[in-house]
């Protein structure tokens, strides 16, 4: 063996026992009871293996639900697709008796979803534009200002709200929330910005875009708020030192060592309260007015995609009807699927650490 | 111009720990002055202090006073005027990822409203030569993030970033210790230089680099200053025999 030079005294390894002791010590044991039981048993490779199979199908079950619903809905709207092409989404019909547009008329066989696809889209985005400042107040306060005591019992509420049926919100929204707009809010908003056509008073009921949109944006509230809050926190604190150190106040703290590094993550948590708002069926069919119009006036009636669905389905009179029901069911997945994956993919960049890889 | 910087009796608690008990130093204007002992000493804790960051923490607490160029600076201003006045430079680089390189080291000045672009441009040269970057970025200033640099010149980046708004202290807590070793010769370098024209306070756990760098030296040890004293005099003639146990490496 080569000699091993250790300069420190300290370091010098005793020999205390010798290779010949160590073998003798180690024939004269017998195996344990532990050792002999651990033997005896087998390699459990059959339950290892069904265990394995078993979880995949789990996982798998994921894949065929998606792609069933894809199949269903692909297979179910053909007739539509077959009678209107893209135009479906386009079209308008000039009403024969009143020579005002018309766009969905079951009895007459006129359909297209272009009302629908604009009260999805003009409800949604009213949600975000009420939904968003709140939201992004809601996580700041959470993140950086709430004193302790009162951080847990808010962000509860908060994620409570989310807990919420739509039903009910859709209820309260009959009784409180419409009544209240109606008398209070609405002939404000008549009488300030009735010069720009948007806010005409010819809907006495309340219903209408504006309902829709308040009630979707207390719904969408918690999600982009609590996404929000997530990828503040997951700014790292190092961020925010450095940003203090050069003599920032709080709010220039949040802004650029907070707010900047998170915006990724926050525009995936709005997008992803978009897919919800767009998805959301039945307080917003509650609200919403359910006429398939377009108007200028966001206090008029209106409807979306999910309303007409959930309004139509079990009345459809013919094979038409249903199907082109059936296809606009087949655009709101499509678009839903892209908006949530796009929103994940956002906030992943960020709680994972992507631009924010720093320390 | 740095500004000589004069504790007295200050403590510092973290919730109910005691982190900081009764320090009182001058540190001398225009020198670097290197605070060394054992992990939890309390030196990151007194650094943290001298620029008010100690209580951005809601559980931490001070007393005693420190005068920076003749300004209480826990009486007479408030902790963002003091932080304009103090750079500080961090453990872990912590550049604005973000934010292009030149927009880290105009950070502090946008901040604070400073928008003359042309002198802006100057400053931010002026910092990246001062912190020995300037000839490694120069060509991707604007392209370029402040992420995308190696740790050390990440370092160096928030060097520049501290320096840009001309500061009369530059704090620096460990600010080699995550870097390597060519890495850290090049921030010791740039102390070297640095510290004809500014107040350096550096915390560090090496202490050949201590020997290094600084003109005065303090031993730190359980929250308590063991010694403060030239760094001459502290690495060859202590006078506490714990200052002498620490640095010829007999516990720590």
């Amino acid at each position: 063996m080569p000699e091993i030079h250790i300069a420190h005294p300290q370091f010098q390894p005793e020999p205390s026992v010798t290779a010949e002791q160590r073998q003798a010590a180690s024939a004269a044991q017998e195996p344990s009871e532990v050792r002999r039981f651990l033997l005896s048993r087998g390699n459990s490779a059959l339950a290892d293996r069904s265990f394995q199979i078993l979880m995949t199908l789990c996982a798998l079950s994921i894949f065929g639900i998606v792609a069933l619903i894809a199949i269903e809905l692909i297979g179910n709207s053909r007739l539509a697709w077959h009678s209107f092409g893209l135009q479906f989404f386009f079209k308008a019909y000039i009403d024969p008796y009143t020579g005002l547009p018309t766009y969905w008329d079951p009895v007459n066989g006129h359909f297209s979803a272009l009302p629908f696809v604009y009260g999805t889209l003009l409800s949604s985005l009213m949600a975000l534009m009420l939904a968003v400042p709140l939201a992004l107040g809601v996580a700041v306060f959470l993140t950086e200002m709430c004193p302790n005591f009162l951080r847990g019992p808010l962000a509860f509420l908060t994620e409570l709200l989310a807990a919420i049926p739509s039903i009910i919100y859709g209820l309260w929204a009959i009784f409180v929330l419409v009544p209240l707009l109606r008398e209070h809010v609405n002939p404000w908003l008549i009488k300030i910005f009735g010069w720009s056509g948007l806010f005409s008073d010819d809907n006495p009921t309340g219903l209408g875009f504006v309902s829709a949109s308040v009630i979707l944006a207390i719904m969408i509230l918690p999600i982009i708020s609590s996404l929000t809050r997530e990828v503040m926190i997951a700014v790292p604190h190092s961020q925010r030192e450095a940003v203090l150190a050069l003599g920032a106040t709080r709010w220039e703290m949040i802004r650029m060592g907070v707010l900047r590094n998170a915006r990724i993550g926050i525009v995936g948590a709005i997008i992803l309260g978009l897919g919800r708002a767009l998805g959301e069926t039945m307080a917003v069919t509650m609200v919403i007015g359910n006429s398939p119009e377009i108007h200028r006036s966001l206090l008029a009636n209106g409807s979306s995609m999910a309303a007409v669905i959930a309004n139509e389905f079990a009345e459809a009179t013919n094979d038409l009807h249903r199907s082109a029901l059936i296809e606009i069911g087949l655009a709101l997945f499509i678009v839903t699927i892209i908006v949530n994956a796009l929103a994940r993919l956002l906030v992943w960049a960020v709680t994972r650490g992507a631009p924010a890889r720093v320390n | 111009m740095g500004v000589g910087i004069e504790v007295a009796n200050l403590n510092a608690w973290y919730g109910s720990n005691h982190t900081l008990q009764d320090i009182s130093l001058n540190i001398p204007a225009n020198h670097a002055t290197a605070l060394i002992g054992p992990s939890g000493c309390g030196k990151s804790t007194f650094v943290r202090c001298l620029n008010r960051m100690h209580e951005t923490n809601p559980i931490a607490r001070v007393t005693g006073t420190v005068r920076m160029g003749g300004i209480d600076i826990y009486e007479d201003v408030k902790p963002v005027e003091i932080r304009r006045r103090v750079g500080m430079v961090f453990q872990r680089p912590n550049p604005f990822p973000t934010m292009s390189i030149y927009d880290n080291v105009a950070a502090g000045l946008k901040l604070n409203g400073y928008t003359n672009r042309k002198s802006l441009d100057e400053i931010v040269e002026k910092s990246l030569k001062n912190s020995a970057l300037w000839d490694e970025v120069k060509d991707d200033l604007k392209k370029k993030s402040g992420a995308s640099l190696s740790g050390g010149q990440q370092q160096r980046l928030c060097i520049a970033r501290a320096l840009a708004v001309d500061p009369e202290v530059l704090l620096m807590d460990e600010p080699a210790s995550a870097l390597d070793p060519v890495s850290t010769s090049k921030i010791e370098d740039l102390i070297f230089q640095l510290k004809t024209q500014y107040t350096i306070v550096i915390v560090t756990h090496n202490m050949q680099q201590a020997a290094r760098v600084a003109e005065m030296t303090g031993f730190f040890l359980n929250g308590r200053m063991v010694e403060f004293d030239s760094t001459q005099k502290i690495f060859t003639n202590p006078s506490d025999k714990r200052t002498e146990d620490y640095i010829t490496g007999r516990f720590g």
